[in-house]
């Protein structure tokens, strides 16, 4: 079974005020030099049947409908290899 | 005929006999819709309720969105159906594409829940005729993800058509964009809000007060009017 990873993010002009808690811990933790952090969603999809161009535009229209809200998040779509 | 109010309950609803129970202290029909019904009993209004619905999987009214009701809602909400989003309601509405932007997890990432003075923006809504234009109500605030955001060219457009119905007085209790509490589509027949109205309409319960019994009455008139 092939794999596709749907990467989530906020579009980069939207505030990530859990990205920014996580940044403010990482001090604390004694993690240096990380001047920001930003929090997204992975997706991993095990596809049935042959990762080909029409299951990619499926996927890719799956992910713009109901994976990501494009308002306020961009996707990308990878196929992972084998 | 009495004006019959739909209240849709999708799994992990929280307020919707509240909202049931406010459309009836107003005067109105209470009905219950269930989110695989597509059929909507021929209800003259639609409320969405607020909650949790899907455990707000995904992101807050994604998944709802897709519920079997929805479907007709959003055809009959463009067709000029009068429908209230009230906190999820309002979220499911954004995630529906009937009202632009989107909201996020509140800005300081606390559940909040207070007593939320807000301004009456626009009282030419089916929602809002019972109020004044500029009236400060105060109602019931509650929620996770409250942070209403749109990019600056839908902000700027709201704002000039007048659409931003209810703006935050006193404080901004989630970060949302402008003050923002809660919008209207074009037409003015759908309204999204995060405060709950629906808990401020009898003098026992809520805010002490009944501030929030003007959106079911503004309904009644809006439908007897039509």
């Amino acid at each position: 079974m092939a794999r596709v990873v749907v990467d989530v993010m906020l579009k980069p002009e939207i505030l990530d005020p859990q990205g920014q808690a996580v940044q403010r811990a990482l001090p604390r933790l004694g993690f240096e030099g990380i001047a920001d952090v930003r929090q997204g969603k992975r997706f991993e999809l095990d596809v049935e049947g042959p990762v080909d161009e029409a299951a990619l535009a499926r996927i890719h229209e799956m992910a713009e409908t109901f994976l990501a809200n494009t308002v306020i998040e961009d996707f990308v779509v990878k196929v992972e290899e084998a | 005929m009495t004006t019959r109010i739909g209240v849709v309950t999708f799994p992990g609803t929280l307020d919707d006999q509240d909202a049931l129970r406010a459309a009836r202290v107003a005067g109105a029909e209470p009905v219950s819709l269930w989110h695989r019904d597509k059929d909507l009993k021929q209800v003259d209004a639609v409320v969405l309720a607020g909650g949790f619905s899907y455990g707000d999987y995904l992101r807050a009214g994604a998944i709802s969105r897709f519920s079997p009701v929805m479907e007709t809602i959003i055809e009959q909400a463009k067709a000029g159906m009068p429908v209230l989003g009230i906190c999820n309601g309002f979220q499911i509405l954004t995630e529906a594409h009937l009202l632009p932007g989107a909201m996020l997890r509140n800005n300081h990432l606390h559940f909040i829940c207070r007593d939320q003075k807000l301004r009456v923006e626009n009282a030419n809504t089916a929602w809002t005729l019972d109020y004044e234009q500029g009236q400060e109500i105060s109602v019931p605030l509650k929620n996770m993800d409250g942070r209403y955001v749109a990019d600056e060219r839908t902000l700027d457009e709201l704002e000039a058509e007048g659409r931003v119905a209810f703006r935050y007085l006193d404080m901004n209790p989630n970060g949302s964009l402008r003050d923002i509490a809660g919008i209207t589509n074009a037409a003015g027949n759908v309204v999204g809000l995060m405060p709950h109205p629906e808990h401020a309409v009898e003098p026992l319960i809520g805010t002490g007060g009944t501030d929030g019994l003007g959106f079911f009455t503004s309904i009644l008139k809006k439908l007897v009017n039509a």
